[in-house]
């Protein structure tokens, strides 16, 4: 009983509870109608961005290496599942399986780019290996958009830059360059988002609190010293690399099952820069944070719709105050002495009245 | 003839690179940052110079001074209330800073400008210089922009060795704490490295547009990256490392749009970079640092 009780287990387990209770909460509100169609429609891209940002979390919080390139693994996850999802439509009509197998795809694929990445990346440090995952993020951008994929009775074919595509009767394009997928069978459900949420926590706390995690973590935190008593650097980074880059390639595989239409473009810079954003604001390291974070951030713009064409000028204002008083002592002290002081008016006030 | 002349309108966009990228790579020397924001600093030259000579039909050198000076005070602003007070922050919570000051001013571009983007006026005009019997025509604001990126690039160096404020800048970005120590006042410094990036980024935001006449509030996002790839891939932190990876990156990408393909160009420029940073960890011309235990 012990070990379920001490400190790090409970943070485990209100993160698993969290997750569900919001599910719970989530699924009634929009069973009984009270879930706008706005929310509705964040929620399955609220749950891809959880994971990629989970993944993200092991690779710069518990690993240390700033990564510019997550959206880069969820556009190579996302695109092989519509190529999966597509060549298997006919083959397997059910969508819960069909969503599963493509999820592993994706997976699979972005884990075995992200260890190829990962073999030169990792010998790079600090600054120059975010540029290099940043310098991917486009190359796979770059590449995607001028990459058409069609399938007929003859197999796929394939073609570069431009469209030569020759297909026979009953034959489907599955990605045409910059207009990406169109078409896409919508299979991604809330209850497979959270899910995958759940998997990717199961996946990262076990990883964490395990040898090899702490070996992870030991590396970031003095590389000679790790090195020192016996730890592989390279191998131990590699782990956090390759499993934060599946994590990415899973979430990008969901979040395209998702939509009708997946376009190169959805998955640029700036959403790889979003996906930092929400790590770092929920905590280096803590996953319960990128969780709460992410949904927060996510739903933020709406929340502000009405307030229009000045939404996103707040939000901007938004994150660069709390980054401020999250990290500055004396802006932190006139914060809490804002509050000390309010509370001293009213307390004088009360001394005051009687 | 072709070669050359692809060579000398990647040498001019390389310029460009170069001028942005020496903004990036000495703001990283001294206030170990990557300065997101840099890019948008551009964009907002860009509308300055745009307005004062369509708007009110100033000569382009009153549009470069007035684009410096806007420029100017609004990095030494940014500096002082965004970056000032995360000093002893850890370098993300900087960044993710920057990213907000970034979101900042392109959404204040587009509430104040909207986000279509308008013409910017020809500057240099289109006259061209022809050599060897006009088979090799080169246009003036080719020839204008490579010489302005080697008059910024020798003013910047002369003033970086030369002077009492940049034997302080170098100082500064060696040790920061031994340099606070001989008296140097770091703070100021870190301003002044500022307000010098920014006045860069607005002379390469008139170059930019001469070439490429569209002004909208998301023109600095692929110049900002650009060139934030060129200081690193010439070596971030070091001037000369910065000039030369821009001009290098400029090259490439022109040829390569030029000889290989114009849709994969982004894709091989990129490449390139991943090449040279595995070949030379610290890009072309950075120190690299001997790590002791």
């Amino acid at each position: 009983m012990k070990t379920i009780f001490d400190k790090k287990h409970i943070s485990r387990t209100t993160t698993y509870l969290l997750v569900i209770v919001a599910y719970i909460v989530l699924t009634i509100l929009q069973k009984t109608g009270n879930l706008g169609s706005l929310f509705s429609g964040l929620l399955v891209p609220v749950c891809c961005f959880i994971v990629a940002g989970i993944g993200l979390n092991l690779n710069v919080g518990i690993s240390g290496e700033l990564n510019l390139g997550q959206a880069g693994f969820m556009s190579v996850g996302g695109f092989t599942g519509v190529i999966v999802s597509g060549a298997l439509s006919t083959m397997i009509p059910n969508g819960i399986i069909r969503l599963i197998i493509v999820i592993i795809c994706g997976a699979i694929v972005a884990g075995i780019f992200g260890y190829l990445i990962g073999i030169p990346v990792l010998k790079l440090q600090g600054d120059y290996l975010a540029i290099v995952t940043l310098a991917f993020g486009q190359i796979i951008m770059s590449l995607i958009n001028n990459l058409y994929i069609g399938i007929d009775k003859n197999g796929f074919q394939v073609s570069f830059i431009n469209n030569t595509l020759e297909l026979g009767e009953g034959g489907r394009v599955l990605l045409s360059g910059p207009m990406g997928a169109n078409g896409i069978d919508r299979i991604a459900t809330f209850t497979a988002g959270i899910i995958l949420v759940l998997v990717a926590l199961a996946i990262v706390y076990n990883l964490m609190y395990s040898r090899n995690g702490r070996a992870i973590m030991a590396t970031r935190d003095n590389r000679i010293a790790a090195e020192s008593i016996g730890i592989h650097v390279a191998n131990t980074k590699m782990l956090a690399f390759v499993t934060s880059a599946s994590l990415a390639g899973a979430a990008g595989a969901l979040y395209g099952m998702n939509f009708s239409t997946l376009m190169p473009l959805n998955f640029d810079f700036n959403s790889s820069i979003l996906i930092l954003v929400y790590v770092v604001l929920g905590g280096l390291g803590n996953m319960k944070g990128t969780i709460i974070s992410t949904a927060i951030l996510m739903v933020l713009p709406e929340l502000l719709r009405s307030l229009q064409n000045y939404r996103m000028i707040i939000y901007a204002i938004i994150l660069i105050l709390i980054m401020l008083v999250s990290n500055n002592a004396t802006a932190k002290e006139k914060i809490s002495g804002l509050f000390k002081f309010l509370k001293k008016n009213k307390a004088e006030g009360v001394e005051a009245n009687e | 003839m072709a070669f050359l002349s692809y060579l000398f309108s990647g040498l001019s966009l390389g310029s460009v690179y170069a001028i942005i990228a020496l903004g990036y790579s000495m703001v990283y020397g001294i206030a170990k940052m990557l300065n997101f924001a840099h890019g948008d600093v551009i964009m907002i030259g860009a509308y300055i110079s745009y307005f004062v000579m369509a708007s009110f039909g100033l000569p382009v050198y009153v549009a470069v001074i007035a684009a410096i000076a806007v420029c100017v005070i609004l990095g030494v602003t940014i500096e002082r209330f965004a970056y000032k007070p995360l000093r002893q922050a850890p370098s993300l919570a900087v960044l993710i800073t920057a990213i907000g000051v970034s979101y900042f001013l392109q959404n204040g571009a587009q509430l104040l400008w909207s986000s279509s983007a308008k013409m910017y006026p020809s500057v240099f005009g289109n006259g061209q210089l022809h050599l060897f019997d006009g088979q090799l025509s080169i246009s003036y604001l080719t020839i204008i922009t490579i010489l302005v990126c080697i008059f910024v690039m020798v003013c910047l160096s002369l003033f970086i060795n030369r002077t009492k404020t940049g034997s302080a800048m170098r100082a500064c970005s060696e040790d920061k704490g031994a340099a606070t120590l001989m008296g140097i006042n770091v703070n100021r410094i870190i301003s002044i490295t500022f307000a010098i990036g920014s006045g860069l980024a607005a002379i390469a935001a008139v170059l930019f547009c001469a070439q490429y006449p569209a002004v909208s509030p998301t023109l600095g996002s692929m110049p900002g990256i650009k060139a934030f790839t060129a200081a690193v891939f010439g070596g971030i932190g070091s001037i000369p490392g910065a000039f030369l990876g821009g001009l290098a990156l400029g090259i490439i990408e022109t040829l390569t749009k030029a000889y290989i393909s114009t849709q994969l160009s982004d894709a091989i420029v990129f490449a390139v970079l991943i090449v040279v940073l595995l070949i030379k960890p610290t890009g072309l011309l950075g120190k690299k640092i001997r790590e002791k235990v």
